[in-house]
């Protein structure tokens, strides 16, 4: 066993971190940065999900950026309905009502292209969590009612009774308690049976299935599982930008998110949380460096995945192994 | 109108087979998943456009950009693809994915953000008529629509003598089916990965070319449909060629089909108004949708290649 010290002393700090810095700058007047760091957690919340497929399961889904287009839309089309009229019982401004189209919506179509997808492998299995992802896509670029590809604004956010999301520190606030809640149940679930069957399934599939173990159906649970919690992170996202488009679910969004769990680390439940960070702290300063910030960006990407295996959870690990060997 | 649709059909199908053919060339036989496929793609139309500007010959232009994206191709199959073979899917993916955004910006710092467009010559831009025919009273296609059409025929049997009847197409062939098998006997995979590398890029920049006077070349103009090929590829059986042609021409006409008549064949069944509604939504989806219905029947595609 490795020295697990290091990761866990640096997954604590950025926790303290990613809540002290935004809002003592926020009270402090740079009311920004509160925007930065929410759309990180935000984003964190998406990866980990995703970390629930790629990092538990082995599962490369490279469509994940779908559900975060189902939670924004379960959030925007009841409440353009409830504006501008039309849309039957969908139409509603109530948070819990968006809640549970989100869930629902995003079960529904993780449980259908899960059970498609599923019955294939590798590189198939990438290309055709893609398809799906851009299936969805086009249909919501061909819905002109909801504002084709230019999307459209969510005027009210999701109405709590006690709960008012357009309260920057409130949505905030809620965004980082689900992503500690989503963390401890990720960090449960992987020591959980469910969690172990999981690893066995991504060490190899054919040795679990001749044990007995209905593969299949274990991974079409974390399919699903990671979907509805990308859709809540969706539903967060809606809330927050208070702007929907089908270019949040593009693919390259699914890739993006793919690149946050990457550079984070698979291994490491935490992983995502430090990938999403970099990612939009790295989007925001070369963004406003220069108008070509892609090209560093896109570098950077080739060198994590040239040099950089197992990402920045992978290396953590290694530093705290040999400091080990060498205390002992 | 049926006959100019299936012209469409047929011309968007040669398209995505010289995509898709890359695409599973490259995977069959190095067990690559290439995302910067798109950006070959969108390189050929500029450097053609470029080209067509300065020689004032599109004909040229395209003779032109063939070595120039073949030795790109080459360059970046030794710096970074080279490296990659050995890696798992995930891990190519996401380093050409970071390819895809390196060529997107050199291309908007090189060529600038806007588009551009590809002038024809002359004898290009008229049009063809081809009498009457059962549905039609004349049927009216434009030239350069018919040349793409015959162009993209020439290069797909060009593949298929390369692949079937060649001594490169046999070891292209013996490398599909045994890698290992096939450096033990001494032949010099290395290069031959480069190789395939970069015809499968040159066939991709080709379809680029052959696009860019209809649509003009565009930044990410290769991002949208590089996803459409992923789906030939997986209809066709990853690693087929025949597969993918198949597939290609076959998503080509339903497509095409889907976009334009699915609005009319809906008012068959529903009033009018839903049918102008439903029809857009139904035809985005419709190679999704028929994609997921033949994996639930075969899953490994209509032709997968013989097990290993």
């Amino acid at each position: 066993m490795t020295d697990s010290r290091l990761p866990t002393g640096v997954a604590l700090i950025t926790l303290i971190l990613l809540a002290g810095v935004p809002l003592s700058l926020y009270y402090a007047g740079h009311i920004f940065w509160l925007d930065i760091f929410t759309r990180a957690v935000v984003l964190a919340i998406a990866a980990a999900s995703l970390n629930l497929m790629l990092g538990f399961a082995g599962l490369a889904s490279f469509g994940h950026a779908a559900y975060l287009g189902i939670g924004a839309y379960a959030v925007g089309v009841p409440a353009y309905y409830e504006t501008y009229g039309g849309g039957g019982m969908i139409a509603s401004y109530s948070g819990w009502w968006h809640l549970g189209l989100a869930l629902g919506a995003s079960a529904l179509f993780a449980a259908v292209t899960g059970a498609i997808s599923l019955r294939t492998r590798g590189i198939h299995f990438i290309m055709i969590t893609m398809a799906f992802g851009q299936m969805l896509f086009y249909l919501l670029v061909s819905i002109d009612e909801y504002g084709a590809d230019d999307g459209m604004t969510v005027d009210l956010t999701s109405q709590f009774s006690h709960v008012d999301l357009s309260d920057p520190v409130m949505l905030f606030g809620i965004c980082y308690g689900s992503l500690l809640l989503l963390l401890l149940l990720q960090y449960r679930l992987k020591h959980s049976h469910f969690g172990r069957i999981l690893a066995a399934i991504k060490q190899n599939e054919n040795r679990t299935r001749a044990l007995g173990v209905n593969t299949f159906y274990y991974k079409l649970t974390a399919y699903v599982l990671a979907g509805v919690i990308c859709a809540y992170a969706g539903v967060l996202m809606a809330n927050f930008s208070t702007f929907i488009s089908p270019g949040m679910i593009e693919w390259t969004r699914s890739g993006e998110l793919m690149f946050m769990v990457i550079l984070g680390g698979t291994a490491w439940v935490f992983g995502p949380v430090v990938g999403a960070m970099i990612f939009v702290l790295l989007e925001y300063f070369l963004a406003g460096l220069t108008v070509y910030w892609h090209l560093p960006f896109g570098l950077l990407l080739i060198l994590t995945v040239l040099l950089f295996r197992g990402g920045l959870g992978g290396m953590l690990q290694r530093i705290g192994a040999t400091r080990g060997e060498g205390q002992s | 109108m049926i006959a100019v649709q299936t012209i469409n059909g047929l011309q968007l199908g040669i398209l995505l087979f010289l995509l898709s053919s890359g695409l599973t060339l490259t995977f069959g036989i190095m067990d690559l998943i290439n995302l910067s496929h798109a950006s070959f793609y969108m390189l050929g139309a500029f450097v053609c456009a470029s080209l067509t500007v300065l020689t004032g010959s599109f004909l040229l232009a395209i003779v032109m950009a063939v070595p120039i994206t073949a030795f790109i191709a080459f360059v970046v199959e030794w710096s970074i693809v080279g490296r990659l073979y050995q890696r798992d899917h995930l891990d190519q993916l996401l380093a050409t994915f970071g390819l895809i955004l390196v060529a997107d910006t050199l291309v908007h710092w090189f060529w600038g953000p806007s588009g551009l467009a590809v002038p024809l010559p002359a004898w290009l831009q008229g049009q063809v008529s081809l009498g009457a025919s059962l549905f039609d009273p004349a049927i009216v296609i434009p030239t350069y629509r018919l040349l793409v059409l015959g162009f993209g025929i020439a290069v797909a049997l060009g593949l298929f003598w390369l692949v079937g009847y060649t001594r490169t197409g046999m070891l292209i062939r013996a490398g599909a089916s045994n890698r290992v098998m096939l450096s033990a006997l001494g032949v010099n995979v290395r290069l031959l990965f480069t190789g395939v590398f970069a015809l499968g890029s040159v066939f991709a920049a080709l379809a680029g070319m052959l696009i860019a006077p209809v649509t003009e070349a565009s930044i990410g103009m290769g991002n949208d449909i590089i996803i459409t090929a992923f789906v030939v590829v997986i209809i066709g059986g990853v690693g087929s060629i025949k597969g993918a042609l198949l597939a290609a021409l076959f998503i080509g006409l339903v497509d095409t089909f889907g976009r334009a008549f699915l609005d009319v064949l809906l008012m068959q069944i529903m009033s009018s108004q839903a049918a102008e509604t439903a029809a857009p939504a139904i035809s985005a989806m419709l190679i999704y949708l028929l994609m997921a219905v033949i994996l639930v029947v075969k899953p490994q595609g209509l032709f997968p290649p013989a097990q290993r």
